[in-house]
């Protein structure tokens, strides 16, 4: 599979945003391999969500005619052909999309299915998608009566039922313990050796384990894009992640 | 994929304790009226068998309650499509059906005919309890079939309605509210035109009702209420793509 499929999954061009009077987002274009795990960093209303929800087709860019801005998720343009390109995309927002009142089982069902999964394949899918994402034993159970950390669990796991080429998820360990934190990012791992991740997040420990690049965002601009490795030794201080993201975000001020 | 649409969306509805209390409780209203109409026909049955051609049961009992059914469904109707968008928006669930590769007519689709298949669910009682009356009288299935395909009719043009209502706004209470006024607002503007081919009748849903009601199948009734529903459901396609412009 690996050897048919395009090598970028991933293609976005000065991408624009703008909110009424407000430019949300700044000609930003990002690009991801297969394989690839990004960070995407940022304070808080960076734009980081904003251009999740451009790249999963929840939200279009402004200017689609003039700017030359285009998405191309496998090679498929997201704003011409939307429909094929996002059966290649899982999403997970920032508050997980959940029909509170479903079980578990019916829930992730109904996301294999809707991203075109058939039915047999879709069954076998979430056999495995429970087990991966740690949710063997609450199958029966009503999502609504689930604590927070599984809800997320839940959340995760109707983004990758259907194993698509691109994973965006949106702060994907909010509201998980410790422990979950550290599954959740084995997982986030193992995603990536066959699909491509993009994850916003705050925390650059996650960063620093999981990703294999990463792209800062401020106001909206990517102001710096490279490899973790590249950031934390940014400035001739190896080692000093946090700093560099700190003295980074702090210099564009 | 808009079966699928629909099926989630029946089974969020019945997998809710309230649909069930609900669908109780109008059927026990529903009866109420029938037997209320019933009762009144027996009544003045003695006085009504002394005409030389007298009015059946059919007509006294089944075309009065479908009428009034049409008229509660216009303030019921809302209370359902009201949750269809603005709550899928509201609990931050919409963001799965507009990742999802669907385009926008399959998902007003898929929600607008899983409603109309509970919908159509929660009046069947209606025919069953007419249905009764033939164990012990001749009815007229003409009549009855007539106002059957009249009342699913008036429902689905209520429920395109109601859809795109749902679709202009966040919070489901505002837009039951919203549909309420509209179709309330359709059928005043009706019963107030004094002039016998003021437009207003031309446009309110229940107007177009009136001749199933009766018994009489017109083709251009018919197509009023497709039309009708058409124009609602391209509405709200419409305003699930600016979704995406506006955010």
């Amino acid at each position: 599979m690996s050897n048919a499929a395009p090598e970028t999954t991933l293609c976005a061009r000065h991408l624009t945003r703008r909110f009424g009077n407000r430019q949300v987002i700044h000609d930003l274009s990002l690009e991801l391999k297969r394989g690839e795990v990004l960070g995407l960093l940022g304070h808080n209303g960076a734009g980081k969500s904003t251009t999740l929800q451009m790249l999963t087709g929840c939200l279009l860019p402004n200017g689609v005619e003039r700017s030359g801005c285009s998405i191309e998720i496998c090679g498929i343009d997201l704003l011409r052909q939307p429909v094929l390109a996002k059966a290649h995309i899982g999403y997970l927002p920032e508050t997980p999309p959940l029909y509170r009142e479903l079980s578990v089982n019916d829930y992730l069902t109904f996301a294999a299915r809707l991203r075109g999964m058939q039915p047999g394949a879709a069954s076998a899918a979430l056999v495995q998608t429970r087990q991966r994402c740690g949710l063997e034993a609450v199958g029966k159970e009503i999502i609504g009566t689930l604590s927070k950390g599984y809800q997320q669990r839940v959340g995760i796991a109707q983004a990758i039922i259907h194993s698509p080429d691109v994973i965006v998820l949106d702060e994907p360990t909010v509201g998980l313990d410790p422990s979950q934190i550290r599954d959740i990012r084995n997982l986030i791992r193992e995603l990536g050796d066959r699909s491509s991740v993009i994850l916003s997040t705050h925390l650059l420990g996650e960063v620093e384990s999981v990703c294999d690049c990463v792209q800062i965002m401020q106001e909206g601009k990517l102001i710096y894009g490279g490899t973790t490795a590249a950031l934390a030794s940014y400035g001739g201080e190896p080692g000093h992640l946090e700093e560099n993201f700190i003295r980074l975000t702090g210099t564009q001020q | 994929m808009i079966r699928l649409l629909a099926l989630r969306e029946l089974r969020s509805l019945f997998a809710m304790s309230s649909t069930w209390f609900i669908l109780a409780v109008l059927q026990f209203i529903f009866a109420w009226f029938f037997l209320a109409r019933l009762e009144a026909f027996l009544e003045v049955q003695p006085q009504l068998a002394q005409l030389a051609n007298p009015p059946g049961v059919t007509i006294t009992v089944a075309a009065p309650m479908f009428n009034t059914i049409a008229l509660l469904l216009m303030m019921l109707v809302p209370m359902f499509t009201m949750r269809l968008i603005a709550e899928e928006r509201r609990n931050q669930t919409f963001a799965l059906l507009l990742s999802a590769p669907l385009s926008g007519s399959h998902l007003v689709l898929g929600k607008f005919f899983g409603l109309l298949i509970f919908l159509a669910v929660l009046i069947t009682g209606v025919p069953l309890m007419l249905y009764t009356l033939a164990l012990g009288t001749a009815i007229d299935h003409g009549l009855l079939l007539s106002n059957m395909l009249g009342l699913l009719l008036l429902t689905a043009s209520y429920a395109a309605v109601g859809l795109y209502i749902s679709a202009l706004t966040t919070q489901p209470v505002i837009a039951a509210i919203g549909a309420l006024a509209v179709l309330v607002g359709l059928w005043l503007a009706d019963i107030g035109a004094a002039a016998e081919n003021s437009p207003w009748h031309f446009v309110s849903p229940l107007y177009h009702f009136q001749n199933f009601n009766a018994g009489l199948l017109d083709s251009g009734d018919a197509a009023f209420f497709v039309l009708f529903s058409a124009v609602f459901l391209l509405l709200a396609i419409r305003r699930i793509h600016n979704n995406r412009i506006y955010g």
